[in-house]
Parts: C-alpha cells; sequence; structure tokens
C-alpha cells in the first residue's frame, strides 16, 4: 500500500469515526469538537486529492470561523439531552427507512454504473506548480461568472435579510456615542470655582 | 564540508525534516524565553523602574538575563492544579491547541531568499487558516475549567477574535491582489525595487489594521479583555497552573512573533535590504537577507510592547465597534482601490 493510499483510509476512517462520535456523544460540547475532527479529515482528503484551496478553504471558514460561532452557542444553551432524546425509540425505525432509501438513491446516481473507470478516467497527477487557487479563480471568473454573481447577490440578501429580521430600536439603552465622548473636555463636565470659606451654621 | 553534505544526504528524509524543524523551533522557543525577559525589562524602563535584574548565571548578575531561565524552571516544577468539576480530558488538550498552530504555521515561512521548511503555492492560505485554529485552545480552556471566569473570557475572546480575523484577512486579501500570488516567496519578491516600493506605501491603510487586527487576535493590551485581570482575575487561564499555564504563555508569545514577522514579510519587504535602490546597495551585500527580516521583526515585537505600556485597556463595546464598525468597512473600500490600481497599472508598484 503506497504511502499515498494509507493517508487516505486513515483520513477516512478518522473521519467516519469523528461522524459517528458527533451523533453519540451525550456532551453538545464534544459533538461539536468531533464534527471539528471531522472537518478537519475531509479537508485532508481534499488535500490528497490535489484540491488544496477547497481543503484550506474549509478548514478556514468552516472549523476557524462556523464551528467557532457554533461552540460559542452550544457553550451557553442550557441543553436537556433526556429531552432531546425522548423520542428516540419511535422515530428510530422511520429514520432508519429515510436512511436507507437516501443510501440506496446516492448508490444509483453515483454508482459504478455512471461514474465508473470506465466512464471517467482516473484524472492524472498535475505537475508541481500546478496552481489549483489559480485554475479554481479562472474557472468562476470566466466560464461560471453569472452563477457565481448570482450566489454572491442571494448571499448579500441573506445577509441583509439577516440584519434587517434582528435590528430593532431600543430607545431605553443608554448607548454612549464614541465619537462624541472622545471630544469631551474637563470644563465641560467640572467647573473649578473659588470660594471664601464659610462658617458652619 | 562535503563529507557534511554527504552525511546530511546520507539520513532519512524523515530525519532530514525533523532537523530541519528543530533548527527553526529551538531559536524561536529561546526568542520567547528572551521576548518576556525584554517585555518586563522594557516596560519597566517605560515605567521609570529597573525590571528584573537580579538573576544571572555563575553567580553574576548579568542585568538579570537568567530570569527567564529560572522563570522556565520554576513553572515546569510546580504542581499542575486540575479544579474538580473539570473536564479532565479538554482541560489538559487545550493548552496544546493554543501552541500548536502558532508553532506550524512557521512551517511555510521564508527566511531568505532560498530557505523555508517548505515553499507551497497556498502558503498566505495555509497561515491564514491556522492561525484562525488557535482560539479553540482558547475556547476549550474555559469551557473546560469548569468556572464563570474562564467561560467569561473564553466567550470574550472568541467573539473578539471572529471579529478581527474578517479585517485580518481582508487585509490579507488586498495582499494578494497586490502581489498577485498566494505564495509567500512571491509576495516578497514583489515588493523588490526600494523601501518604497514595499507594499507598506500603496495598503497603508490594510497595513496599520493588519498589525492593530494582530494585536486584537494575540489577545494583548489593549485588547486583553479575555484576560481582563482587573475584570475577570486571568480570565480563560484562571485555573491553569504550571506547565499548562506555560503553554498557554508560550503560545501567545509565539504568536506575537509570528504576527510581527508576517507583517514584516508582507508590508516590510521581508528579508529585502532597506537600502535597495538608495546607491549604497552594494555596501551592504555581505549582510544576509534573514538579518533584515528579524530587524523588520523585532520593530514590531517592540510595538506591541510599546501598546501595552501605552494604552488602557479597551471597552468591551468599543472592541466590537472598531472591529465591525470601522476597520471591516476600510478594508472592504481598500480592496476594491488596489484592484482599481492593479488594472490600471499605477505606476511605481503595479506596472
Amino acid at each position: 500500500m503506497s504511502f499515498e493510499k494509507f493517508l487516505f483510509y486513515l483520513f477516512a476512517a478518522l473521519m467516519v469515526g469523528a461522524a459517528v462520535m458527533v451523533i453519540t456523544r451525550r456532551n453538545p460540547v464534544h459533538s461539536v469538537l468531533f464534527l471539528v475532527l471531522a472537518f478537519f479529515n475531509a479537508a485532508g482528503l481534499w488535500m490528497l486529492a490535489e484540491a488544496e484551496f477547497l481543503a484550506i478553504a474549509l478548514v478556514l471558514v468552516y472549523v476557524g470561523a462556523v464551528m467557532v460561532l457554533f461552540l460559542f452557542v452550544v457553550m451557553m444553551l442550557d441543553i436537556n439531552l433526556a429531552e432531546l432524546r425522548a423520542g428516540f425509540v419511535r422515530n428510530a425505525p422511520v429514520a432508519l427507512i429515510v436512511a436507507v432509501v437516501m443510501m440506496a438513491e446516492l448508490a444509483v446516481v453515483l454508482g459504478p454504473s455512471r461514474f465508473g473507470l470506465d466512464s471517467y478516467a482516473a484524472p492524472s497527477h498535475r505537475p508541481a506548480d500546478y496552481n489549483n487557487t489559480a485554475e479554481l479563480g479562472m474557472a468562476l471568473f470566466t466560464q461560471h461568472l453569472y452563477a457565481f454573481e448570482i450566489a454572491a447577490v442571494i448571499l448579500l440578501v441573506g445577509i441583509v435579510a439577516a440584519i434587517s429580521l434582528t435590528l430593532r430600536r431600543r430607545p431605553d439603552t443608554k448607548y454612549l456615542d464614541p465619537g462624541r465622548q472622545v471630544t469631551v473636555k474637563a470644563e465641560d463636565r467640572l467647573r473649578v470655582i473659588r470660594m471664601e470659606s464659610e462658617e458652619r451654621d | 564540508m562535503d563529507s557534511v553534505i554527504e552525511l546530511w544526504n546520507a539520513l532519512p528524509l524523515v530525519v532530514q525534516i525533523l532537523l530541519k524543524i528543530v533548527v527553526i523551533m529551538v531559536p524561536l522557543m529561546l526568542m520567547v524565553a528572551y521576548y518576556t525577559y525584554f517585555e518586563r525589562k522594557i516596560i519597566g524602563h517605560m515605567q521609570v523602574r529597573m525590571g528584573p535584574n537580579r538573576v544571572g548565571f555563575f553567580g553574576f548578575r548579568m542585568l538579570g538575563l537568567g530570569q527567564p531561565i529560572a522563570d522556565a524552571v520554576k513553572l515546569m516544577f510546580k504542581e499542575i492544579v486540575i479544579p474538580s468539576g473539570a473536564n479532565k480530558l479538554l482541560f489538559v488538550i487545550a493548552p496544546m491547541l493554543s501552541i500548536g498552530p502558532a508553532l506550524a504555521a512557521w512551517a511555510v515561512f521564508p527566511f531568505n531568499a532560498e530557505l523555508a521548511l517548505t515553499n507551497i503555492n497556498a502558503g498566505l492560505l495555509y497561515i491564514l487558516a491556522l492561525t484562525s485554529l488557535g482560539v479553540y485552545g482558547v475556547i476549550i480552556a474555559g469551557w473546560a475549567s469548569n468556572s464563570k471566569y474562564a467561560l467569561l473570557g473564553a466567550m470574550r475572546s472568541a467573539a473578539q477574535i471572529v471579529a478581527y480575523e474578517i479585517a485580518m484577512g481582508f487585509a490579507l486579501v488586498g495582499v494578494l491582489v497586490a502581489a498577485g500570488s498566494l505564495n509567500l516567496q512571491e509576495i516578497v519578491l514583489a515588493q523588490q525595487g526600494s523601501p518604497l516600493h514595499w507594499f507598506w506605501l500603496p495598503l497603508l491603510p490594510l497595513f496599520v489594521i493588519y498589525f492593530i487586527s494582530g494585536v486584537a487576535e494575540t489577545n494583548r493590551a489593549p485588547f486583553d479583555v479575555a484576560e481582563g485581570e482587573s475584570e475577570i482575575v486571568a480570565g480563560f487561564h484562571v485555573e491553569y497552573s504550571g506547565m499548562t499555564f506555560a503553554v498557554f504563555f508560550l503560545a501567545e508569545y509565539a504568536n506575537m512573533i509570528l504576527i510581527s514577522a508576517l507583517s514584516a514579510l508582507m508590508f516590510l519587504g521581508g528579508w529585502l535590504s532597506p537600502f535597495q535602490g538608495a546607491g549604497i546597495e552594494s555596501w551592504f551585500s555581505w549582510v544576509p537577507g534573514f538579518f533584515w527580516l528579524l530587524l523588520k521583526t523585532f520593530v514590531f515585537m517592540f510595538l506591541f510592547l510599546w501598546f501595552r505600556a501605552t494604552f488602557p485597556r479597551y471597552r468591551y463595546d468599543q472592541i466590537m465597534r472598531l472591529g465591525w464598525k470601522v476597520f471591516i468597512p476600510i478594508t472592504i473600500v481598500w480592496i476594491v482601490v488596489v484592484g482599481l490600481m492593479k488594472v490600471n497599472h499605477v505606476p511605481w508598484w503595479f506596472n
């Protein structure tokens, strides 16, 4: 077994193991951390497929930002796991059927009859100076420009919608404008007066 | 000399790589140790004190140069206290998660025109991805300690790092647009010419934002609300002692050195000589490029200490405002400006 193959099986095994742990752990923080591990191994697999931009972007975006927010929320929530697991036995058969149907569909679509080696030859190894990031950029900004821009606009609409949904006027908050704060001078707040001492009465 | 090279080539590849890692790590760790010494010394002098001046070697005081060694030995022999109710495994893993990325980022760092552990195409992306992982150490430490103050520190740190990372990433997008490459070696070479060709001038707002975000990312004063001694005792590492605490400490200083070195690399021409294009470059041709890189890095490392001695701690809402409402809009505008400069081949930098 070549070293590359060994790495593939290592990453794949770790990823599947971590994914199983995500849904079986009792503690939600542990689940999130196992999800991070799963993402990491997925990045490793993509790196083996010579898609270094996707691999690093996965770590950067999902592990570095999305999962941090996830962890942030999960740590703050007081999740009652007994309640979450209450209907497990009753719902398990339905879930099992759905899972089997999905697996079967995936097998039919992605099976060897359509994506086998005779329909798609295994891609050859790229030379060392092959720049995956630059190639991806070229494809995105020429061939797929419209799709790329439409996706960007949809994301922008999503951001604007999220902000407009959560933005609310709160006249009762005592917000301080930092711009005005730093321009305050001592004379505005404090008056030093000179006066004679007075008798106590 | 030839026999040494022969011996080197005879070693297996794994051993060669491990030796190279050692050659990078040992000076780095020494720099971290003596960075703490200089921090105390420099801030001491800024506050009209002496700083540490007792511990030396062999009975000589030597300006207190033995202090970092004494501190390290003390921390190594202290007991590691694990709080009851803490999540033991995560409690111990957290410091490692904190120092791992800080050290791994050096793998792609070019020390001069030829010298780097690896020279990969996506070097800048790799560094960006690894620096974004350091926050896990802080968050997990805060959660696993099972302590109010630690959790508060971790929460503050997570919110702050997510905010400043975006600004930092956008600043680096400006660099890669200007250089036209993600390869750190080529980013340095794109700045060739003279100190006026370095990227600090066309990318001035991004340069300032990158360094300030770097200070915020490393949780250093004036952005050290994650530790906030006066508010939440010591924040995320309040429960840590002995070597586990020391590892957090090492990670923080290693990160500071990394941010300094990256600023020097991307905005001040890395290992390029500052006398290039001044007509006297040949006088300094005997100086190795590594020396210039070190000099530029020291400037930023000094800035970290200077900030700490100068500025009071930011209020939390002001940190968020600065990150989201000031830095991110400026970086977005400046990326467009850099793009226009590049497209129109603005003379001097982009022609």
